[in-house]
């Protein structure tokens, strides 16, 4: 029944907490030596489902596989699965080194080889030297590291990351980021990653699980993920856009802004109201005259790498990003491609309404 | 009040021990806020003048001094040796010959003794049994743990004299065990009046002191970390062992401070549970001063009894130097 390379299954898995479901029949697999990050927002149930094949929560409804055997109700020492927690949960009673070594200690792997490993792993990490310091005298990103270091130098099958730079700096996530990735394709390893920094899911992930409510809107690759949102919410979490009420004229046709737009979508049928998503970086400024629809500029704020407007056309208002400026109350032209328009089935019920 | 005509190094002692104390007060206000935040910190260092620091003094100065105010080591040799008066006046009337006739009164240290030797017995049942407990209190998936710290809590409001007599009602010849048990058939059995009953009553008392700090130290450890160690291969018994454990020493050495203290000075419990066939130190300078009004000797066992405590409070500090069990230590 289950795929042989599948490592982890998860089949129809629901979780309550006292009343409330978390989770509502997810369903979802990793392959081996994949990267795999669960986005979303807070209280989307993606750190629950990291917690389920952790072992630290068990499912109220369906079943975990991992190489095709059901271990939904195996505890955590039992999981051929490491994690790196949130907030590290370091021993605070151990040093490094012994941080390091816990696992290996408790495996009654010899001392030779634990001394071996734990220093291999501290090279990895770039904090040879560092054994003898108590895990309190470091900083965050070394923590970091070395809570990764904890994991790792199991062996683990997979390794669980539940929003691990969380903590850190700007500048010292980007740095972890690429550290991580990279750490990823050398050993070998599964990792599943728990984020709600879709910038950092894109960057880092084979494949995007993005979650909300207890249930997965989509799973893809980074590019498909960006390019093609399965709906409004995820176009408007992952990146930003214009998300715009329209109505499907016929197929390759769609009518939003006070203009018929032609697009590459079809197959939804005439007269049908959808969703209309547009990268802000996606839509061009032209002279007044030659665009489909022309606007006015309402503001401009300066990014760094381009210049973000919003431009007033009259039924709605758009995002821009441009690396070149348009003044202020100028009027200028609005050009969209026709592959940049995602269309979209309108989200059911509460979920339209938020976005 | 006994000779309170103190001579004018009673005085002079006083005086140095205030001068010291408003000193290391002063410096304090130098180092930490200034003046004006240790103004409102007056009410409280005027109580401690006045009930902490003057009878301390007073207690030194007593323990020092004769009936007469005379200055003496007596006190102390009369720790030693409770026959330590009578037995001069042997010697000195029978010189040489008296040797055979004295002997040393060994009642102080033995009871020193047995109060330490019954204290320690009382913590470490208190530990044996509150650890337990306060895991248990702690336990995150244990819906009913703050039922059960309320419960622990409840007779504590009531006075510990209350609480004591309470035991006595049970374990009286006509209380309601033995009632319970000839009710059944069985013959009674003596519970009081013996040092095991005096121990039960102390453990019964002293019990939260050990249980509080305990699960203090515990509740508010990150629950992470024990997921950390079952993730890295521990089970339940080696998370225990390996991680809580080691992390709750500063609320254990809070614990035996809090239980050992006052199970050394107890007092009372002996009596009422003792049946007086008992007795431990609390009661013995309870008695120099109140039955036989001696105030020098019972300052100078008091004054022992406090140098002890230091002695053992800086040794338990050793283990949790940065207080983190935030007890007394």
């Amino acid at each position: 029944m289950i795929e042989q390379e599948h490592l982890i299954d998860l089949k129809n898995i629901s979780k309550d907490f006292d009343g409330t479901t978390v989770l509502k029949n997810i369903n979802l697999y990793v392959r081996k030596k994949e990267f795999v990050t669960l986005l979303g927002p807070s209280g989307c149930g993606k750190t629950t489902t990291l917690r389920i094949i952790g072992g630290f929560e068990y499912p109220s409804e369906g079943t975990v596989y991992f190489e095709g055997k059901d271990i939904t109700n195996l505890p955590p020492y039992k999981r051929r699965v490491n994690t790196v927690f949130q907030k590290y949960a370091l021993f605070p009673h151990l040093n490094v080194r012994d941080n390091i070594a816990f696992g290996l200690k408790i495996a009654k792997v010899p001392r030779d080889e634990i001394n071996k490993r734990v220093d291999r792993m501290l090279d990895l990490v770039n904090l040879s030297g560092y054994g003898k310091r108590k895990v309190d005298q470091l900083s965050g990103g070394q923590q970091q590291r070395i809570a990764i270091a904890r994991a790792l130098v199991n062996e683990p099958e997979v390794l669980l990351l539940d929003e691990p730079l969380g903590a850190l700096d700007l500048k010292l996530r980007k740095e972890m980021q690429l550290e991580l990735k990279s750490m990823q394709q050398r050993l070998g390893i599964t990792f599943i990653y728990v984020t709600h920094d879709q910038e950092e899911a894109l960057t880092m992930s084979d494949t995007v699980v993005v979650m909300r409510d207890g249930h997965i809107l989509q799973i893809g690759d980074p590019k498909r993920i960006y390019d093609e949102p399965a709906n409004a919410f995820v176009a408007d979490f992952i990146g930003e856009s214009n998300i715009m009420r329209g109505i499907m004229v016929r197929d390759e046709l769609v009518h939003f802004s006070g203009y018929d737009f032609p697009c590459v979508d079809s197959g939804f049928g005439e007269g049908v109201p959808v969703d209309v998503v547009v990268r802000p970086e996606d839509i061009m400024l032209v002279g007044e005259d030659i665009g489909q629809i022309s606007g006015v500029v309402k503001s401009v704020l300066f990014k760094g790498v381009h210049y973000e407007m919003m431009i007033d056309v009259g039924e709605t208002t758009l995002k821009v990003h441009s690396t070149v400026m348009q003044p202020q109350g100028s009027r200028v032209g609005i050009n969209i491609v026709p592959y940049n328009i995602h269309i979209m089935k309108p989200m059911v019920k509460e979920a339209s309404a938020n976005v | 009040m006994y000779n309170m005509t103190l001579p004018w190094w009673g005085w002079a002692m006083m005086l140095v021990g205030l001068a010291a104390f408003i000193g290391m007060l002063i410096i304090s206000i130098r180092r930490n806020h200034g003046v004006k935040r240790s103004l409102f910190a007056s009410p409280y260092i005027l109580w401690m003048i006045l009930f902490t620091v003057v009878p301390v003094i007073l207690i030194a100065y007593y323990a020092f001094t004769d009936a007469n105010g005379v200055f003496t080591l007596n006190n102390f040799r009369n720790f030693w040796d409770s026959n330590y008066e009578s037995n001069k006046v042997i010697m000195e009337a029978m010189g040489e010959l008296g040797a055979a006739y004295i002997s040393r009164g060994t009642v102080n240290v033995d009871t020193l003794v047995y109060s330490l030797w019954m204290a320690f017995k009382c913590t470490v049942i208190c530990l044996l049994l509150g650890y337990p407990a306060a895991l248990f209190m702690a336990d995150r998936n244990m819906k009913l743990g703050s039922t059960l710290v309320v419960l622990f809590i409840i007779p504590m409001w009531m006075n510990f004299l209350l609480r004591t007599i309470a035991w006595m009602s049970l374990l009286e010849d006509n209380g309601l065990i033995n009632n319970f048990l000839r009710w059944l058939g069985f013959e009674g059995v003596q519970l009081m009046y013996n040092s095991e009953a005096v121990l039960l009553g102390m453990i019964y008392n002293f019990l939260p002191f050990m249980v509080f700090p305990i699960y203090t130290v515990i509740n508010k450890m990150d629950y992470r970390l024990s997921e950390a160690a079952a993730d890295l291969g521990c089970n339940s018994w080696k998370t225990l062992y390996k991680v809580v454990m080691p992390l709750s020493v500063p609320g254990v050495i809070s614990g035996i401070t809090m239980v050992f203290m006052p199970s050394v000075t107890t007092f009372f419990i002996p009596r009422m549970l003792g049946g007086g066939n008992t007795m431990m130190f609390g009661d013995l300078i309870e008695s120099k001063f109140l039955v036989e009004g001696n105030w020098n000797v019972g300052s100078a066992l008091s004054l022992i009894m406090m140098v002890l405590i230091l002695i053992s409070l800086s040794i338990l500090r050793k283990a949790d130097p940065n207080g983190e069990g935030g007890g007394i230590a």
